[in-house]
């Protein structure tokens, strides 16, 4: 099958082509060893189906950015049949940069100029003929968003790979344009595959080349400092290439676009506009508050718009008291759209489950049968599923914010804040992100420079508490309120939040000063024109997440439930014990087994013969955050404890283990703090993995769980004697200050050391 | 000499020499800061840095750390 490439600048529009042309078959899939997203699809419209390979978006083929290394290395190496250049021609040199570095391979090659439509608007006019003569390519204007003339430049593009095409580079006619014949003479006596491409880049010292072709690489070194040293440059090729390109572009490519008005800086496009206000000096950071702020109420609150306090009957005066309706959609006030769908979609699926069950108990099947099915398997996968819709609101805010350009200028306002921790602006999305959920958060640090950067925030982006936390946050929070006078249930849960964001980045700050050692990245980042999200690309993106999202369910998740059944149900030699002896189970004594190591956290050995729940629901977070409230459910019925009326589910049943087992005030908030911190969900850990990669992997599951030891074990000490707050206090700043201040000593010594060799 | 860092807002310069090494000055080259390239400061962030340029017809935001490599005429 023929293969073709999509290659062009980000946000040129790539996607959106990608998108225009397989239509539904995308599928994602992985790059082998490398952790960035190759997608292909299928072109059926014509007479043989092509592959569309869609490359990350890229500015140059330098070899600094992992993008690039990979779009280079597959352009080089798996020889598509073509490469669709896309070109923005809304910034038409900056992307043609790119396209002047592309004509160097020998690959067929068609450019597609997009975003027609917007050049229209403005009365612009671009002279593609005269253009496709300058460039030596067929050029096909196009619209990818309303899908304008696709069908012409993939026929464009089919007739493009009958006839093979010689690479050419706009740079022979420059000063170095000698020095890149020679290497290219030297290159093709080797009989290396397009030499071209490999001269130029010997010319301009790229790392990898000069690896591969030492002895050219010195000879081409050789000459440009016995015939070029005198120039401008001073021998400083990389400059001088770039330098060459962008003259070359503007003499004879850019003026191919003829302007309706002259551009002037004053004039201000709805776009500046729009940025006058959203990055205002003094009302920009308070605005992107409220945002979030929103953000966080339309996806999780339960007293939307605060109709609940407003009007303190809401119920009654929606007269919908005592129906089904209220669970859904009324909690004290009105439910936020997130809480709806949660609702909707937990009734519907405890519904199934009783259906499935209650036929099941109709045919006579084995009960011990049916409580696999139903308690095991189903009750599992429903309670991570009924998590779906309120991820998918809280991504379908995140994706509008970030497709229309609001989260880069976000990025551009907090950038002097993040970097005081060692990262950039660019890691606050995937941090904000983490509050929803960790695995597109870890997903999304891929727009991240810096590896090591990257490998850091992906680590603390579980301690951003997530959705499928709150309700361990929520119940134990209320259990707390009401052992304790005066102390309010959302003043614990702030401060949890709050506890997780300081840890995070504390954590972030020792990372980048010992381990992953390294300045905040460099933050040259384009700030793309502000533009109303397409639908379509929207929907695609969240059922792209749905499809991940339920099948993880349906895989690890469904197995780990059977497990945890089996475990809990049955005893060591195999007998059944059920529910009521919960506490006989292979489940429980494991429980025992491990119970001495939360000790210092309080909900350890100290507790009496029913403590093991704890630690054993501190284990089952391990699967799914929400498996802790879940087991609390589960294992309050069979521990025997008197229900507590009149309190909200989840709390009564954390008031009965409190009964039980006798834990206190400062465990409790001990064991928040465990699960916060600790190794995340079983979703969110096979994330981090393929993001880090394997072998780092091991230290960031350690990380975890000596943070959360630590942290959890710190706030159960402060809890019993709070006098010790001063002790940590003064331990955690001064080893903080002291990896920094060493960390700055190393580096000045460092570059002491270098600057002295340099000198030899 | 004035360093791109040093422009106000509202002020546009010519790009004379672009120093630094490795990345961060290959990034620049790439993005269209070479010398002869016209830059206007649009504006910069509510804690003062980094700050956004216009240039080539689009706009772009880098620190003044990264700025104070390229020098104006």
């Amino acid at each position: 099958m023929l293969k073709f490439a999509l290659v062009g600048n980000p946000n040129s529009g790539k996607t959106t082509l990608f998108n225009a042309l397989t239509g539904s078959t995308a599928h994602v899939g992985n790059w082998p060893g490398v952790t960035v997203d190759k997608r292909i699809g299928t072109y059926k419209k014509s007479d043989d189906p092509v592959d569309i390979v869609d490359l990350p978006g890229i500015y140059s083929l330098s070899p600094y950015t992992p993008e690039e290394v990979i779009a280079r290395n597959f352009i080089l190496n798996e020889r598509p049949d073509c490469v669709i250049n896309i070109v923005d021609v809304t910034n038409l040199e900056r992307n043609l940069y790119l396209t002047t570095q592309l004509m160097e391979l020998d690959v067929p090659m068609v450019v597609a100029l997009n975003m027609t439509d917007v050049l229209d608007k403005r009365g612009d006019r671009i002279d593609v003929k005269a253009l496709e003569k300058r460039i030596g390519l067929p050029v096909v204007e196009i619209s990818a968003l309303k899908g304008n003339n696709v069908d012409t430049l993939m026929s464009r593009a089919i007739e493009a790979i009958k006839t093979p095409r010689a690479a050419v580079s706009v740079l022979k006619e420059s000063a170095l344009g000698s020095a890149i014949s020679n290497a290219e003479i030297a290159l093709k006596l080797k009989e290396v595959e397009a030499p071209l491409f490999h001269a130029v880049k010997l010319v301009e010292k790229d790392t990898i080349e000069v690896e591969t072709h030492p002895a050219e690489a010195r000879a081409a070194e050789a000459f440009i400092k016995e015939n070029l040293i005198n120039d401008q440059f001073n021998g400083d090729t990389e400059a001088a290439i770039a330098d060459a390109r962008y003259k070359y572009i503007t003499q004879h490519f850019s003026s191919t676009l003829t302007r309706a008005r002259k551009q002037s800086y004053d004039e201000l496009s709805k776009s500046d506009k729009a940025d006058k206000v959203l990055t205002h000096k003094w009302a920009g950071i308070p605005i992107f508050l409220v945002i979030m702020f929103a953000i966080f109420h339309l996806t999780f609150s339960e007293n939307f718009l605060y109709l609940g306090s407003i009007i303190p009957s809401f119920g009654e005066w929606c007269g919908v008291e005592g129906s089904a309706a209220k669970g859904v959609f009324f909690a004290g006030g009105l439910n936020s759209p997130g809480v709806i769908l949660f609702n909707a979609l937990d009734l519907l699926t405890s519904s199934i489950g009783g259906w499935i069950g209650a036929g099941l108990e109709g045919l006579g099947v084995n009960p011990v049968l049916i409580s696999l099915l139903i308690d095991g398997a189903w009750g599992g996968i429903a309670s991570v599923l009924s998590f779906l819709p309120q991820i998918l609101v809280l991504f379908l805010f995140f994706s509008i914010l970030e497709d229309t350009g609001y989260m880069a200028r976000v990025a551009f306002m907090l950038d002097r804040i993040f970097r005081r921790f060692g990262v950039s602006g660019r890691a606050f999305m995937p941090m904000i992100m983490g509050f929803g959920c960790s695995v597109p958060a870890m997903i999304n640090t891929r727009t991240m420079a810096d590896e090591k950067e990257r490998q850091a925030t992906v680590r603390v982006i579980p301690f951003f508490s997530c959705g499928a936390k709150m309700p361990i946050l929520l119940a134990i929070a209320g259990a707390i309120a009401t052992m304790v006078d005066g102390l309010n249930a959302d003043l614990i849960t702030y401060g949890m939040y709050l506890l997780g964001i300081v840890v995070a980045l504390v954590s972030l700050l020792v990372m980048r000063n010992t381990t992953q050692r390294g300045e905040a990245s460099p933050f040259i980042m384009e700030l793309p024109t502000y533009h109303i999200p397409g639908f379509k690309n929207l929907m695609l993106h969240l059922w792209d997440k749905a499809k991940h999202f339920i099948q993880k369910a349906f895989t690890i998740i469904l197995v780990s439930c059977i497990a945890i059944w089996f475990l809990s149900n049955f005893g060591w030699s195999w007998n059944y014990v059920g529910e009521e002896g919960m506490d006989q189970s292979i489940l429980a004594s494991i429980g025992r087994l491990i119970q001495p190591i939360f000790t210092p956290l309080g909900f350890g050995s100290q507790l009496n013969e029913n403590g093991w729940v704890f630690a054993v629901a501190a284990v089952l977070g391990l699967i799914a955050k929400e498996d802790v409230i879940a087991a609390f459910g589960a294992l309050a019925a069979c521990l025997g404890g008197t229900l507590l009326g009149g309190m909200e589910e989840g709390v009564e049943e954390v008031a009965v283990m409190v009964a039980a087992t006798g834990i206190d005030v400062p465990a409790l908030i001990s064991f928040i703090a465990f699960n916060m911190l600790t190794v995340p969900c079983f979703a969110a850990v096979a994330t981090a993995r393929g993001e880090i990669g394997k072998e780092k992997f091991k230290w960031t599951l350690l990380f975890w769980i000596v943070v959360s030891y630590l942290v959890s074990s710190i706030v159960y000490t402060v809890g019993i004697a709070v006098w010790s707050i001063a002790i940590w206090a003064a331990v955690a700043v001064l080893t903080t200050v002291g990896i920094v201040a060493y960390n700055k000593a190393m580096d000045k010594k460092e570059n002491e050391k270098r600057l002295l060799n340099e000198r030899k | 000499m004035k360093l791109l860092s040093q422009l106000d807002i509202g002020e546009k310069g010519i790009v004379k020499v672009v120093n630094g090494e490795g990345v961060v000055r290959r990034r620049l080259f790439d993005m269209g800061i070479t010398p002869g390239a016209e830059i206007y400061l649009r504006k910069k962030a509510p804690l003062g840095d980094p700050i956004e340029i216009t240039l080539r017809g689009y706009e772009l935001t880098l620190r003044k750390a990264e700025a104070s490599h390229v020098e104006m005429v």
